[in-house]
Formats: structure tokens, C-alpha cells, sequence
């Protein structure tokens, strides 16, 4: 396969059943792999729930081994989640203030140039983890050396070599964050952490374990989703360096072929949901108290809604794509996620004409019956100025 | 040249102009309340979702399929409902009334 390509994986099911099968830590997961029904499950919050008791059921792998804390306002359904969405909203759109997007731009172009010196970059840790480490000091409003700690963490905070999900790497983000709330307790800032701390959801203030719970969100929503989409929009424009001069010429268009590299790429494949009743989808029976997933890499391959869809087509125009969810819990991080990717395919056509590919090793997720190509676990390349 | 005229969710009335471009930038350039525009207006996000004042209907036409698609999901949707992305600026506009949804 080449490297910049990311097939469906979900074709044949999705035409033919509309679900797919999965096991999880003998929690099963009916996958919903319709664009349509994608939708229409994820509007559907009081049937299909996020904020059941069991914390962590909802993430696929499971982390109810793993977690306590609950994720907010990811785990938590209307009409507390509005209350907490009203809060966070404003911060998280704070990317499209120019003295934001400044930073970000000269964060990303520093890391573009510096990659430009060198014959051989290993992009996800080299230069992806970099870009959403020290992107993220700004998500939180603390001081950039900051990012150097996470950058050394590596790519994987939750995974090991033999293990899906490893406690003790967890538990390292986790305490870490403890220990940032009760720095930012003795010594408050405008950060993030003293922002949440003072404030008031539904006229109480909020808990040092909610705010652990929306910092847990922060950090861990927004790390292998972003890592994936810059490390294969570099591993796209290997394999199409006439897309870079085309963007070189057509600045214009940056916006909609980020949107379209987020369709193709999906970098998060699926998010589940526990049913609350029996119910069905696509005629398929499902049980009150079983998960299903939100398959939002097989939507976006629906040949029903786009036309060519295993292309990248830079200027699709009309593009309902779902990488960033749908509904009520759709993701907070986006606006901050779509300013990087904004940024990073400016900086790349201004300054690279083509990048050649050294070595590559996907990262392939196994879904039970099916096997998905969702980014790579290194990809060594060369810029060419 | 068109003049568009946008009621947001707490009642206030602004009136722009514009010439070209969809109605979605038009609304974020002049900061328009209650539409964003996430998704740059590739019809994905629908945080630019207004409904048409009925007498201007036959100016605006009609959603295309994705378009109500997007809307169909959406608990602000009326038989007046257009995401603003998806509707250019011109002069067949002048005088057109949106309210913001949100
Ligand atoms: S701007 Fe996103 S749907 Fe209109």
C-alpha cells in the first residue's frame, strides 16, 4: 500500500449489513457504519448515551479499567453537558483570535524550517508530537517549555509495545494533572486549570475532579487524533506534491482541503455509545445496556453522500464529513485542531515542494473483523525546499 | 451589490452589505452573532444555520439534498431552515431578512 493512501475498510459491510461486529474486553460493540445512521444515532443522546454510570465504557478501547475520572463534557449528556459547553465553548474557539493563530503559526513554521535542515525526519515524534505538544501550551495558556515534559512522555500516554491500554502510563498523565490543579490552586494564573477553578457551572463551583476530568479530555482527545492528521497529511502531500503547489497558488483553498484530508484521513475511526433501551439500527437488534460505535471513518466513505469517496478531492465543496463528530458531544478541540491544520498547509506550500519517503510503518487498528490504516507508528521522510 | 439583513437570537437587527461570497462569511465578517461558521462553509458543521423570513423564500430557493441532510438532524429545524454557507451573495439577495437560529 502506498503511504498516502488510506483505504475503507468498511465498504463491504457497510453496503451489505450497515453494522459491523467488534469484541472489546467482552463488551461487544455494534459499529453503525452509514453516514445517515451515523448521524441520526449520534442526534439521538437520550437512546444512545455518553454519560452512563460506568466511566470510560464509551471509548473504544474500554476504559473502565483504567479511568475514575469522568471526561467532561465528553461523559456527561444533556442537559448538564449544555451547562458545561456554555462554559468551555469561548476558550476553546480562543485559536481564531489572531494573537493565537500567531503563535500557533510560528510554532508550526519553526518545526517546518528545522525539518527543512535535516535528511531524514521521523515525523510523529519529530515533528507531529512537537507540533501538538507545544500547540497545546496555548489550548492551555501555560508557559512553552512546558511541552517539552509531554514531548518526552513520547506518542503513546495510554498504550504500551504489548498492551492496548496500560495503566501505569495512564495514571502518569493523570497525576500529572493532579499536580498541575493543586499548582494552580496555591498559585493561580490564566491558565486553563485556574480558569475552571473559578468557575461556576450551574451556580457552583467547579470540583477539582471536574476540572481534572475536562483536562484529562484536553490532553488525551486531542493527542493521537492530531498526531494522526498531520503525520498523514505529510504522508498525502509525499505522495501528491502537486498538491502543494497547487496550494502554493491557491492559498484559498487551504480551507477546504483541510476538510477533505479530515474526511479522508478520519483520524479518530469511531466513538461509542451505550444504548439505553432495546432498540434497533440498519434492522439490527440492539440491547438496552450493550455499546454500539459511531463509525465516523466508514461515514465518511458512504458512497451514498460523496462522490469519489476513497479520493482526496482538495476543493470538494459540498463536504458533510463527520471527523469531528456530530450532535451534542461533537468535538471541542476542533476549532484548535482546524486552526493547526489551517496553519501547517500554508507553512508547507510556502516553504516545501516535495517531500520524499524514507521508510514508513503503519499503524493498523484491528476491529474485529476488519483492519484499519489510521496513521502510522513512524514515517521517516525528507523535505526538499 | 446586496443589503442582507441578520436578527439575531436576542432580537437585534443588522444590516450588511455585500457583493460576493456566501452569506455564511458575510455574517462572520461582520461578526454576526450565533453563526460561526466552523467548517468554512463545506456544509459540515451547520453553525451557520438561519432561517429565511418567509416572504423572502422564493430569493433563496430551496436546500439541495445534503444540505437538508445536514439540517434534517438538527433541533433548531423549521420549514424556513437554510445553513448560510450554502447561499451566495448577489444582487438576488438585496433585501433578504435571515434570522440566526442560535
Ligand atoms: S459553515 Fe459549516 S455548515 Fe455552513
Amino acid at each position: 500500500m502506498k503511504a498516502s493512501e488510506f483505504p475503507d475498510a468498511f465498504k463491504d459491510a457497510r453496503q451489505k449489513e450497515g453494522v459491523g461486529k467488534m469484541n472489546d474486553q467482552d463488551d461487544p460493540v455494534t459499529m453503525v457504519l452509514r453516514h445517515k445512521e451515523v448521524r441520526k444515532c449520534a442526534h439521538q443522546w437520550q437512546a444512545f448515551q455518553s454519560g452512563g454510570e460506568e466511566v470510560g465504557r464509551i471509548v473504544i478501547p474500554s476504559e473502565v479499567k483504567i479511568r475514575d475520572t469522568r471526561q467532561i463534557p465528553f461523559e456527561i449528556d444533556p442537559p448538564e453537558h449544555k451547562s458545561f459547553r456554555d462554559i468551555l465553548n469561548p476558550w476553546f474557539k480562543r485559536p481564531l483570535d489572531e494573537d493565537y493563530s500567531a503563535k500557533l503559526a510560528t510554532i508550526i513554521e519553526e518545526i517546518v524550517e528545522e525539518s527543512l535542515e535535516s535528511n531524514n525526519v521521523e515525523i510523529v515524534e519529530e515533528f507531529a508530537l512537537k507540533l501538538q505538544s507545544r500547540a497545546l501550551t496555548l489550548l492551555l495558556n501555560i508557559p512553552y517549555s512546558e511541552a517539552d515534559l509531554w514531548i518526552s512522555w513520547g506518542t503513546h500516554v495510554f498504550r504500551s509495545d504489548d498492551s492496548d491500554l496500560d495503566v501505569n502510563k495512564a495514571n502518569i498523565l493523570y497525576k500529572y494533572i493532579d499536580k498541575q490543579i493543586d499548582l494552580a490552586i496555591e498559585n493561580p494564573s490564566e491558565s486553563l486549570y485556574s480558569v475552571l477553578l473559578n468557575s461556576e457551572v450551574d451556580g457552583k463551583k467547579m470540583t477539582k475532579e471536574e476540572v481534572k476530568g475536562v483536562l484529562i479530555l484536553t490532553f488525551a482527545g486531542g493527542r493521537d487524533t492530531v498526531i494522526n492528521a498531520v503525520t498523514n497529511s505529510i504522508a498525502y502531500f509525499a505522495g501528491n506534491p502537486k498538491a502543494l503547489a497547487v496550494l502554493k497558488e491557491k492559498p484559498e483553498m487551504i480551507n477546504n482541503a483541510v476538510e477533505e484530508l479530515v474526511r479522508y484521513f478520519s483520524p479518530l475511526t469511531q466513538m461509542g455509545r451505550v444504548a439505553t433501551k432495546d432498540t434497533h439500527v440498519c434492522e439490527h437488534a440492539i440491547k438496552a445496556d450493550t455499546r454500539i460505535s459511531l463509525n465516523w471513518a466508514s461515514a465518511n466513505r458512504d458512497e451514498n453522500v460523496f462522490e469519489n469517496p476513497n479520493e482526496v478531492v482538495l476543493d470538494r465543496k459540498v463536504n458533510p464529513h463527520v471527523s469531528f463528530g456530530f450532535g451534542t458531544h461533537n468535538c471541542l478541540g476542533a476549532t484548535h485542531a482546524r486552526q493547526i491544520l489551517r496553519i501547517l498547509l500554508a507553512k508547507l506550500s510556502q516553504k516545501v515542494t516535495s517531500i520524499a519517503i524514507l521508510d514508513s510503518k503503519e499503524n493498523i487498528e484491528n476491529l474485529g473483523e476488519f483492519n484499519r490504516k489510521v496513521g502510522f507508528n513512524s514515517l521517516n521522510v525528507q523535505f526538499k525546499k | 451589490m446586496a443589503k442582507i439583513t441578520f436578527i439575531t437570537a436576542d432580537n437585534e437587527s443588522i444590516t450588511v452589505e455585500g457583493t460576493s461570497g456566501s452569506v455564511m462569511e458575510l455574517a462572520v465578517n461582520n461578526n454576526i452573532k450565533g453563526i460561526d461558521g466552523d467548517c468554512g462553509g463545506v456544509c459540515s458543521c451547520a453553525t451557520c444555520h438561519v432561517h429565511v423570513e418567509s416572504e423572502f423564500v422564493a430569493k433563496t430557493g430551496q436546500a439541495e439534498e445534503l444540505e437538508n441532510d445536514m439540517l434534517e438532524f438538527d433541533d433548531l429545524t423549521n420549514e424556513y431552515s437554510r445553513l448560510s454557507c450554502q447561499l451566495q451573495v448577489s444582487e438576488d439577495l438585496d433585501g433578504v431578512v435571515f434570522k440566526v437560529a442560535k
